[in-house]
């Protein structure tokens, strides 16, 4: 991840689909306080659903954590989604798009990636996954 | 727990997705849609998402499944009202909507309905 000032965040539980709304608008809300463009709020957005959408199917919740970012005077939205689930076995191919386990289309941490600036993800079996997005303006 | 409406027009039905989409809505909507398109004997199945200013890989599933399930009954599905910024998504995310045509609004959508039923 690149080095950045950080600015506030806010934590959102995520153990139901109400909560992907929840985030959503909070994630909207943000990125329109630091004026990112529609399509860059949308891209983003549909991002942050894809990863928390993968919590509440694959490990029943987490949490989600929003926050503000400056780099160079340009601003930046972070969203990490933990969750204490099984972990990913193999990363790479998880990754591929069209794979899945869990009867899904196969697209959310590939898309995830595509539709961001910055994508890391950390994960241990038995233990949980967090994947954190970055977008810059 | 709300299901989404579903109207019909002629011999199409007509659905406006307005809210966002979880687990038990999209099963109802697709139960919901299979019953009436049989009870209806509707040859076709528009789905408004003009409303929606985000359409993520379970949105994008559910509609090409639903599609899928109206084929299998003999209608036509066509999916209007994409905003620009979700379709600019959809294709960076990967998503193709594979069996799902596509028209710009509901008029148009419904010409392209009833010239596939003649």
């Amino acid at each position: 991840m690149s080095q950045a000032q950080e600015g506030d965040g806010c934590s959102l539980l995520l153990a139901c689909d109400e909560d992907v709304v929840r985030l959503r608008k909070a994630v909207r809300e943000n990125m329109i306080h630091c004026g990112f463009s529609l399509i860059d709020q949308t891209k983003m957005i549909t991002a942050a659903s894809e990863l928390a959408r993968n919590a509440l199917r694959y490990a029943d919740g987490g949490t989600a954590f929003i926050e503000t970012l400056k780099k160079e005077g340009k601003p930046g939205i972070l969203v990490s989604i933990s969750d204490k689930g099984p972990g990913i076995d193999d990363v790479e191919l998880a990754l591929t798009d069209g794979f899945t386990t869990g009867g899904g289309l196969g697209l959310g941490l590939s898309g995830a990636k595509r539709l961001t600036s910055e994508f890391s993800l950390d994960t241990k079996r038995g233990e949980g996954t967090t994947v954190t997005i970055v977008k810059w303006k | 727990m709300e299901r989404i409406p579903i109207l019909k027009m002629g011999q199409q039905l007509l659905v406006s997705i307005q809210v966002d989409m979880h687990d038990k809505l999209a099963m109802a909507l697709q139960d919901d849609l299979t019953k009436r398109i049989v009870k209806d004997r509707a040859r076709g199945v528009l789905i408004d998402i003009s409303s929606l200013d985000i359409v993520d890989s379970f949105v994008g599933r559910m509609i090409s499944d639903t599609a899928l399930m109206a084929k299998i009954l003999d209608a036509e599905t066509v999916l209007v009202g994409m905003q620009p910024a979700v379709a600019i998504t959809l294709v960076e995310l990967g998503l193709t909507l594979d069996g799902v045509k596509t028209a710009l609004n509901v008029e148009r959508g419904m010409a392209m309905l009833e010239r596939g039923a003649e």
